[in-house]
Formats: C-alpha cells, sequence, structure tokens
C-alpha cells in the first residue's frame, strides 16, 4: 500500500523524472496485462527533444533511413511550420518494431506522460502485435536492421555509381511508392541478414557463371518476326505491383538499381498497413488509454486534478469540428475509431433493440474478447462496414454529399436516419478503401519482340481521371527506370480508352 | 520489461545530411536569389550572424493521382445541422471546396512555395561560390578567428622535427633507473636463494635464472618508445584590434543599378574580409559627384545624384576623417568604386598626388576598381596606374561579379609573406 502512495504521489506531481516513468511503465503495463489482456512487444521508450522530433518526422519515426533528399526536404519543411508556430509536434510517435520504439517529447507533463504510455506503448504496440496486417505485412523484428542495412546499401552505391544517378533512381522509385505493395500476396519477411546473403549469393552465380567464350559468339542474324499471339502476351496475368514488375523484368537495368528499387518496395510494404488502419488503430490506442487511465483512477494511484487534465487532453485529442466549422479537416481518426470501439463496448454490455437488429453476434458477449477479436482481424474499411453502428452516426451527426462533375450542385445522399445509416457506413467504408486515394494502375503489356515497350492501363473508377501534369511526371520516372518507352491509357467501365499518355 | 532511454543528449542533428541533400538540389534556385539578398541587406548584415530565408518553389514528387475535379465522389462528413436527403447545395465557386474530403487519410501534403533558412556559415559559401574565390581564401574567410600556434608543453605523439631532446632524456634516464631498480632486487632475491639452497639441480636452475636477469639489467634500451617527448603547440586566437574601411563611390548619373550592385558586392566581400581580421571594423561611406559628403549606408547605396564627377574632394574628405576620428591604432583600409568618368586631367592628377603622398603612407591597403567594360581607360585609371603596385594599392577592373575577386589577390598575396 505504501507503493501505491508513492506512485500517486509522483504521478500527481506535474514534473517527472526517471523514476516517474519507469513506475508509470510497470503500473500501466501492469493494468494493460492484467485488466485488458494486451499483449505487446517489449517497450523502447526514448525522451527526445523537439528538434530530435523533427529528426524522427522526417524519417518517419524510422531511426535510420537511406538518405535522400526528400527526407530533408519534409524537416525543413516540419521545421519552418514549427518555428513559425503553424504546426505543433505530437506528444509521442511509435513505430511499429520489435522491440517497440516510441518517442516521448520531454516537455510532456507527467500526465501527459501517462497518457502517452499508455496511448502509445500499450494501445498501438498492441494493435502492431495483432493486427492480422502488420503481422502479415511487415516484420517488427527485422525493420530497423533492414533499414541499416538499406542505409549501408544506398551510400555504397552512391560511392560506387556517384550520387546523382543513385538520386535519380531513388526519385523514380519513390513516385511509384504507392505501386509498390503487394495488395493480395503476403510479402516474405524481410531481414537485413538474409538480404546481404542473398546478395553474396547473386554475385556469386553471376561469377560462377560468367564465362569468356559466350563474348565470342557471333551476333545471331535478324530473327524471323514472331507471331504476337494472345499466346505470347506478357505479362500473363496483369501486374499491379509496378514496382515488382520494374524490379523483376526492367530489360537494362544494371543489378545495383534493381536492389535500390526492392528496397524503396520494402519500405512501402513496411508502411502499408499504418495507411489502411489509421482509424483502427488509433481508435483503439485512444481506447486503451482512456481505459488504463481510468484504472489507474479507480485503483487510487491518480488523484483528481490529476484526471482533470487527463480529461483535457484526451477530449482534445476527440475533437471533432463540424464540416462548417473553420477547423474541419476531415473526419478526425481518433474519434472515429474511439466511438466505433466505444460503441462495440456498450452493445455488448447494454444492448438496445436497435442493437439486437444490426449486431446480433455481439449481444451478449464478453467485450473484451470482441475488442480484442475486431482489432486483430480488421483493417479501416472493413472495420468501418462492419461496425459502424446507427448510434455513432447519430451521435457523430454523419452525412454524405455527392459531388458529381456533371452537376451543378451537390446532393446530400444520406444522412443519420433510419434510410440512411446503410448508405453512410458503406460510403465511409469506400472513403477508407484505397483504391479511392492511390489510382488503379496496372502493368497489362510489354511488347517483347520490338520496342520492348511497357503498357500501362489505369482502370477508370468512379469517373475519377487522373492528374495529366503529375502523370506525365510520373510516367518519365518510369520511362528512366525501364529503359524504353512507356505508354499509359486510361480505360473506364466500358474498356474504352479515354485518354492516353506516352513517353517515348 | 520496457527500455527507458533518454535521448536528449543526443546528437540533433540526424537530418544533416539529408538537408545539404535537399539545398543542394535548390543550389540554383539559391544562387538565382543572393543577388537581390544582397542588394536588400546593408553590408553589415552580412556579418552579423543570423540567417538568411531564401524562398524556395516546393519541390514537386509526382504520383499518379486523381484529379480532384473530375468523377462522382461521395463524402462523408460530421455534423449534420441542416440538411435532409436530396437536399441540394450549390457548389463552392473555384471548385476546390470539397477537395479535402478524404480528410486524414490523404497523403498527399500541400505545399507551396516555401522558405529555406540559410545559416550564415552556408549563405557565405553561396556567396563565394559566385564569386569563384580560391578555396584557400574561403577557408581563411570562413574561420572567425585567426589563430597563432604557441607553446603548452609537451606532448607523446607529434611529428619527429618536434622532437624535444631534452626532455626524453630525462623521461630515458628515470625509466632506466625504475627498471635497474626492479632488476637489482630480483637478483638480491635470487643470490639469497642461492645462497641458501643446497640441492644441486636447484642451484643450476637458479644459477640459469640469476645469468638471464643479469643480462637482463645489463640491456635496457637506450630510448624507447615512450620516453620521447615532443614540443607541444596550441592555437591561440591572435590578439584582434579595429579597422576602419572607407568606401568611396562615385555618384555621378553614368553609375547605373549595375554598377552600383558590383560596387556593394565588392564592398561588401573587403567587409567580410576585414571581419574575419579584426574583431571590430567600421564603415566610413563617402560618395561624390562634385563635391564629397559623408552618409549612411542607406543613402550610399540608394541615392542617386546627377552631374559630373570630381574626384580629389573625396579623397581630401577621406584623409580629414581619418585624422579627426582614427589614431594609429586603427587599420585603415580605403576601397574605391567609380566608373572612371573624371571632369578634368588635372583633377586625376591631383588624386594621384593624394594616393601618394597623403593616403597610402597612413593606410594599410587601398583598392581601386574601375566598373566598366574596358572599352577605353579613362584618365583615372591612367594616372593611379603609374602608382598602383598590388602591394597596398591595386587597381582593377571590374564588370562581371567573379572579376572582383583578383582585386583582392594583392592583399592576400601580402597576408601570407607576413604570416609566413
Amino acid at each position: 500500500m505504501t507503493d501505491k502512495e508513492k506512485y500517486r504521489a509522483m504521478f500527481c506531481n506535474p514534473n517527472w523524472d526517471y523514476e516517474t516513468l519507469e513506475a508509470a511503465d510497470e503500473v500501466i503495463s501492469r493494468i494493460g496485462q492484467e485488466y485488458l489482456k494486451l499483449k505487446t512487444y517489449p517497450n523502447q521508450i526514448e525522451i527526445v527533444t523537439s528538434e530530435q522530433m523533427l529528426d524522427a518526422y522526417a524519417l518517419t519515426g524510422l531511426p535510420t533511413s537511406y538518405p535522400h533528399w526528400k527526407f530533408g526536404k519534409d524537416f525543413v519543411l516540419n521545421q519552418n511550420n514549427y518555428t513559425k508556430g503553424r504546426m505543433g509536434l505530437s506528444y509521442e510517435l511509435v513505430i511499429n518494431s520489435n522491440p517497440c520504439i516510441s518517442y516521448n517529447m520531454e516537455n510532456n507533463s507527467t500526465c501527459m506522460m501517462l497518457l502517452v504510455i499508455a496511448h502509445a506503448c500499450q494501445g498501438h504496440n498492441a494493435f502492431f502485435a495483432n493486427n492480422y496486417m502488420f503481422l502479415d505485412w511487415t516484420s517488427a523484428e527485422s525493420i530497423v536492421d533492414y533499414m541499416a542495412f538499406a542505409r549501408e546499401y544506398i551510400l555504397k552505391c552512391e560511392e560506387e555509381y556517384g550520387e546523382e544517378e543513385v538520386e535519380l533512381v531513388l526519385d523514380a522509385a519513390h513516385a511509384l511508392m504507392h505501386h509498390g505493395v503487394d495488395k493480395y500476396r503476403k510479402p516474405s519477411k524481410v531481414s537485413a541478414k538474409e538480404e546481404n546473403e542473398r546478395l553474396k549469393k547473386l554475385t556469386h552465380i553471376k561469377r560462377e557463371n560468367y564465362n569468356e567464350l559466350w563474348r565470342t559468339l557471333p551476333t545471331a542474324p535478324n530473327m524471323p518476326e514472331v507471331n504476337t499471339g494472345e499466346e505470347h502476351r506478357f505479362p500473363k496475368e496483369p501486374e499491379e505491383n509496378i514496382l515488382y514488375f520494374i524490379e523483376k523484368y526492367a530489360p537494362a537495368l544494371p543489378q545495383w538499381k534493381r536492389e535500390i528499387i526492392r528496397i524503396v518496395r520494402k519500405v512501402s510494404q513496411y508502411f502499408y498497413p499504418q495507411g489502411a488502419t489509421k482509424v483502427m488503430n488509433e481508435g483503439f490506442a485512444t481506447f486503451t488509454h482512456y481505459h488504463i487511465i481510468n484504472k489507474m483512477f479507480e485503483e487510487g494511484y491518480v488523484n483528481d486534478g490529476f484526471m482533470l487534465e487527463f480529461l483535457k487532453s484526451h477530449s482534445g485529442v476527440l475533437y471533432q469540428p463540424e464540416y462548417n466549422s473553420k477547423f474541419y479537416s476531415g473526419l478526425n481518426p481518433y474519434t472515429l475509431g474511439f466511438n466505433i470501439f466505444m460503441d462495440i463496448k456498450r452493445i455488448c454490455q447494454e444492448p438496445t433493440a436497435e442493437d439486437r437488429a444490426w449486431f446480433p453476434d455481439l449481444i451478449g458477449k464478453n467485450w473484451l474478447e470482441q475488442v480484442h477479436y475486431v482489432m486483430e482481424n480488421f483493417r479501416d474499411d472493413s472495420f468501418i462496414l462492419q461496425y459502424l453502428s446507427p448510434k455513432v452516426i447519430r451521435d457523430m451527426k454523419l452525412f454524405t454529399i455527392v459531388d458529381d462533375e456533371q452537376e451543378e450542385e451537390y446532393e446530400i445522399g444520406a444522412i443519420h436516419n433510419e434510410r440512411g445509416y446503410r448508405k453512410v457506413r458503406e460510403q465511409l467504408s469506400q472513403q477508407y478503401d484505397r483504391a479511392s486515394f492511390v489510382p488503379n494502375i496496372q502493368v497489362t503489356k510489354v511488347d517483347l519482340h520490338k520496342t520492348s515497350k511497357l503498357y500501362l492501363t489505369h482502370y477508370i473508377q468512379k469517373d475519377r481521371r487522373l492528374d495529366a501534369s503529375s502523370a506525365k511526371d510520373t510516367l518519365e520516372h518510369i520511362r528512366y527506370l525501364w529503359g524504353f518507352p512507356v505508354e499509359l491509357h486510361s480505360k473506364n467501365k466500358l474498356g474504352i480508352n479515354e485518354c492516353t499518355f506516352e513517353m517515348k | 520489461m520496457s527500455h527507458i532511454i533518454d535521448r536528449r543528449k543526443n546528437d540533433k542533428g540526424k537530418s544533416t545530411g539529408n538537408r545539404q541533400k535537399f539545398l543542394k538540389r535548390v543550389e540554383n534556385q539559391i544562387k538565382k536569389a543572393i543577388p537581390d539578398i544582397i542588394s536588400q541587406e546593408s553590408i553589415k548584415d552580412s556579418k552579423s550572424g543570423g540567417s538568411v530565408k531564401v524562398p524556395v518553389r516546393g519541390l514537386d514528387e509526382p504520383h499518379f493521382r486523381h484529379d480532384p475535379n473530375t468523377g462522382k465522389k461521395q463524402i462523408v462528413k460530421p455534423g449534420n445541422d441542416r440538411f435532409s436527403e436530396g437536399d441540394r447545395v450549390p457548389k463552392p465557386k473555384g471548385g476546390e471546396g470539397s477537395g479535402r474530403g478524404k480528410g486524414s487519410n490523404d497523403p498527399t501534403v500541400t505545399e507551396d512555395e516555401f522558405t529555406v533558412v540559410l545559416s550564415r556559415e552556408e549563405f557565405l559559401k553561396y556567396f563565394f561560390d559566385d564569386l569563384e574565390l580560391p578555396n584557400m581564401v574561403k577557408k581563411l574567410m570562413d574561420s572567425t578567428e585567426s589563430f597563432k600556434m604557441k607553446r603548452a608543453g609537451y606532448t607523446r605523439d607529434s611529428v619527429p622535427s618536434r622532437l624535444n631532446i631534452k626532455t626524453s632524456f630525462q623521461q630515458s634516464l628515470g625509466r632506466q633507473l625504475a627498471l635497474k631498480g626492479v632488476f637489482d632486487k630480483k637478483l638480491q632475491k635470487l643470490e639469497e636463494q642461492l645462497a641458501g639452497t643446497r640441492k644441486k639441480a636447484d642451484k643450476e636452475a637458479l644459477a640459469l635464472e640469476l645469468e638471464k636477469v643479469r643480462r637482463q639489467a645489463s640491456t635496457i634500451p637506450f630510448f624507447e618508445d615512450i620516453d620521447l617527448r615532443y614540443n607541444n603547440f596550441e592555437r591561440v586566437p591572435v590578439p584582434v584590434t579595429s579597422a576602419v574601411m572607407f568606401c568611396i563611390m562615385d555618384v555621378s548619373a553614368s553609375m547605373g543599378q549595375h554598377e552600383k550592385d558590383i560596387a556593394k558586392r565588392f564592398f561588401t566581400l573587403l567587409y567580410i574580409f576585414l571581419t574575419r581580421q579584426y574583431k571590430n571594423v567600421e564603415l566610413v561611406f563617402i560618395r561624390h559627384h562634385t563635391e564629397a559628403k559623408e552618409v549612411s549606408e542607406e543613402e550610399f547605396f540608394n541615392s542617386r545624384e546627377s552631374g559630373g564627377t570630381v574626384v580629389a574632394p573625396s579623397l581630401k574628405l577621406m584623409d580629414q576623417i581619418m585624422r579627426e576620428r582614427y589614431d594609429e591604432s586603427w587599420n585603415v583600409y580605403c576601397c574605391q568604386a567609380s566608373d572612371g568618368d573624371v571632369w578634368s586631367k588635372q583633377d586625376a592628377l591631383e588624386c594621384k598626388n593624394l594616393v601618394l603622398e597623403t593616403i597610402l603612407p597612413n593606410i594599410q591597403y587601398m583598392a581601386y576598381i574601375e566598373i566598366n567594360d574596358k572599352s577605353r581607360e579613362s584618365d583615372l585609371w591612367k594616372a593611379y596606374n603609374r602608382i598602383s603596385n598590388d602591394e597596398d594599392f591595386s587597381i582593377r577592373h571590374v564588370y562581371e561579379p567573379y572579376e572582383i575577386w583578383p582585386v583582392f589577390q594583392g592583399l592576400f598575396r601580402k597576408r601570407s609573406e607576413v604570416t609566413a
């Protein structure tokens, strides 16, 4: 009991020190494990200054990354915004690694430190460690090592081939980052050690197979025209992972450039789940810190004053400006996710007649088990489609606006009423679908016989066409990597070509 | 199981390398902006520390994206307070009203123009690059203070030429004494043991051991690496004194914007150079057309007057100011910029005599730059040419920024001779 009093005194002192953090971590992990049954990676909590936070921002939280001007630009941009007061820095930044590294700002008060530890080191950490997206698409064990490998490799390339050349490859690969993800195939795990061994093996094979004799072969006379029928179509199936396709099949790309593309692809792959689970991830972390801090209050670790500060920050995080507010900038993922998770708990515990009709599966279940199940097995679009309840729609007063290019006016598509719930839910789910912000572009053909030309097809969805100037610039980057002409067709749902971009 | 790590003491410059890469990418934009910055800033600012803001166009990172103005989009928004299903709302003009419907999932960050803040050192680097200064000079001008080497005790590691024989020998003696003491003790002990034993085998072994130690004791090396001591030198800042720099410029109608820009760069360079050498540098601006006048910097560069040109009064004024305000402890530098047009040959001659008789004996260095395209030699040029010696008085034609540098060569040659 004396321990509790000691802790209480520490937690209610606005100034923290090392012992405070240690105690906070101990209490919060215990509650997370015992009360919320969270399984997490071990934590590595790093206390950083604002400058170091800016550094962390620039590398999207990774402790190390390969050198590139883009990160420098992001750094300068953030620094400008921060020093001019246009942007605040977040209280924490956490990355999906094992151990789970989180950066906490030094100027957080004790209360904020506790909140942040509960939020990041329990909430996000548990999400990283249990959600299927993160388990299947990323390897938390090796990402830090892999980035160190990537850095080494790029530095070596810079030394060997010159910074300019490396920069060209990286620029081009970055332009295709969103098209470097295997959405359906689960990628193989990355590991710096294996990666190094793979490279060694590759050079070894090359060396073994080298034979001076081959160079003495006379060049073949003009090959007879091969029948370019459908059976020779390459690739057989369209490929949506453009980066992968270039890495594997670009006709004249040196090996080291393929390696660089591979690195960018792996990084893109690593961040893919983060973009697809923003609402769930933040919602679950907020749900976690809310429960943990309240539990601490119940158990007497913190006093009323602490709770007041906590509730102020908590409600600040959950602030959702309305559509006509000048602060409005889209739906707040924290609010949306937190509301849905809280509602799942409510439905399990105190269902209404409406809930019985909408969520028969949840009725009478253990709320914690259900929350775990949801947290582990969904991503944003499926999460919303499945669990956005009429009550949350009503509480947030969600409505949809139809913005049709052809129409002079917006139309209100659905509001929070009986007729609208399903529509709103479906719409919101689609809004979080990757396809709504990454155009669906696939490699459909390569002219293997004459020009080595690469054909890409953009499948137009909902009449959304490509932004012409950025498409041209991106195509130029593809042209550079592919080494031969590139053509992009935008096809509508009838398969009719609407627009063509070409790089000769 | 958690680790808590305090990173605050760690280096914060993790992004420095990437920032440099970024700067390199916008180098051209920065270089283009430098003339503007120089013409906006006062000469003294160019040294005063702080930072320079250079506006840079946001660098595009292209990727495939949807044109926000196309297609049929449905956007979910919170906080409905007035709408029912089927209501129609006019679109805002400009079509950007709903562009942000994707909320926080939107991966694109919009950025237009933003400014890069350059540190003073970085700014000077670009400034010098533009002037095409040789590297040696850049380095000299970059260093904030000049240093002198001063004796400071001894060190164990240095170049052979700095070997201090006396101290090394002392060390050697000490080491030999110490080692000898150890061996002596050992010998004594062994001898006692030898006297105390009776067994023959032991005796032989001890005798052998004794012999070995004796040999060791007699072969203590005279010098070992650890004995060597070298003279140590430390860099100490050279005591700095004050300097005054006279800027004399012709402001007659023939001096246009380009000429003034060149003159300003020239003055700035000299100013920076002097501030590297002296802690306290004062500036005196004298402008002249038919009469000379001391003015503020702003007036110096920005006002324009027409009329003919008489140079001699400005030199007289300078001499007068020098006598009145600056005694012998001041290092005086003078630079004069003109397009070379003078009223008469008489004036040019008078200038020559003034410079030779009253000015040069009292000052460190005088530079005269003539800003024209060398199509003709002016009277002033001809007059000065007779007395210029590149040692304390150099004259140059300058028309483009990169031509400014050679003017300094004389000055630097002199410096390096002094320090050598």
